[in-house]
């Protein structure tokens, strides 16, 4: 028994000594504090930044838009999408772009846009077209990285642009997912 | 090497206005995705695809990797003359494939 206590009481005065080192190490942790917040910091920062660049938002496809049609005015007129409302694989979504018009020498269609929302590009499909094809209608198949808008610009030979745009609502996400 | 399909009616009457239906097999793959060893797939796409009636160009589109794997692609023509059309398709890693139908107009 008295060994016992012997031991106990010999390694207290040790680890009284050994409280400053502790101390010491305590502050360096408080100093390690603020460069962990700061590890945080930048992991977030890290994470962050390729999720932005790798999903389009609706400012990416504002300025995708605005590349097409410049400073000229979208009129939300005459351009028909036809995507089912409610998707369950975003892999293969069917969508066709329909524009009223003529499609004479005079008034045609000569091109047709389509952007998205929040795939990582804001870019899906562009359509060169003119009085050849006697009906400014393009069927395709998309892919759909979420839920979202689904938005399509017709350039009318005039130089005016009109849109069209869908809601879709999107179960089985396309684009990003991973082969493991 | 690449499968084609290409649907275009074998007669039309002038004036006539036609469906115009392409699909290719083709991956489309991304550049979004990343491979069982966590690496990224590298984009490989078909970036244009074209038509032409008897050498002019009537319907072209560009290509994203929005554009589901095997693009299928449909578009109208009015029908003026005889001949040819053609479909091209060219994308990422010199893909490049031709189709040709023969259609008669009267």
């Amino acid at each position: 028994m008295r060994q016992r206590e012997t031991k106990r009481v010999i390694p207290r005065p040790q680890a009284e000594g050994s409280l400053r080192p502790q101390e010491g190490s305590l502050a360096a942790l408080g100093m390690t504090a603020l460069p962990r917040r700061a590890v945080f910091a930048g992991a977030l920062a890290i994470t962050v930044v390729p999720l932005a660049a790798a999903h389009a938002t609706p400012d990416a496809m504002a300025a995708a838009i605005k590349e097409v049609t410049g400073d000229a005015a979208v009129r939300e007129a005459k351009v028909k999408l036809d995507i089912p409302p409610l998707v369950e694989n975003g892999n293969a979504v069917p969508l066709t772009v329909s524009v009223e018009s003529p499609m004479s020498e005079q008034d045609h269609v000569k091109a047709i846009h389509v952007f998205n929302e929040k795939n990582p590009q804001p870019h899906v499909f562009d359509a060169r077209l003119g009085p050849p094809n006697g009906k400014a209608e393009i069927a395709t198949r998309i892919k759909l990285n979420d839920s979202q808008r689904v938005v399509a610009i017709a350039e009318l030979s005039s130089g005016a642009f009109v849109s069209g745009s869908a809601e879709v609502i999107v179960t089985l996400a396309a684009c990003v997912e991973d082969l493991t | 090497m690449s499968n084609v399909m290409v649907n275009v009616p074998k007669t039309a009457k002038p004036g006539e206005m036609i469906e115009l239906k392409a699909l290719i097999m083709h991956p489309m793959e991304t550049g979004f995705r990343s491979g069982t060893n966590g690496r990224i797939i590298p984009r490989n796409i078909i970036q244009r695809f074209a038509a032409t009636w008897n050498g002019q160009e009537i319907f072209a589109m560009a290509f994203s990797p929005a554009i589901a794997a095997n693009p299928f692609v449909s578009f109208f023509a009015v029908a003026r003359q005889s001949g040819t059309i053609e479909f091209h398709w060219t994308g990422d890693e010199g893909f490049d494939v031709k189709e040709q139908v023969a259609i008669t107009v009267g």
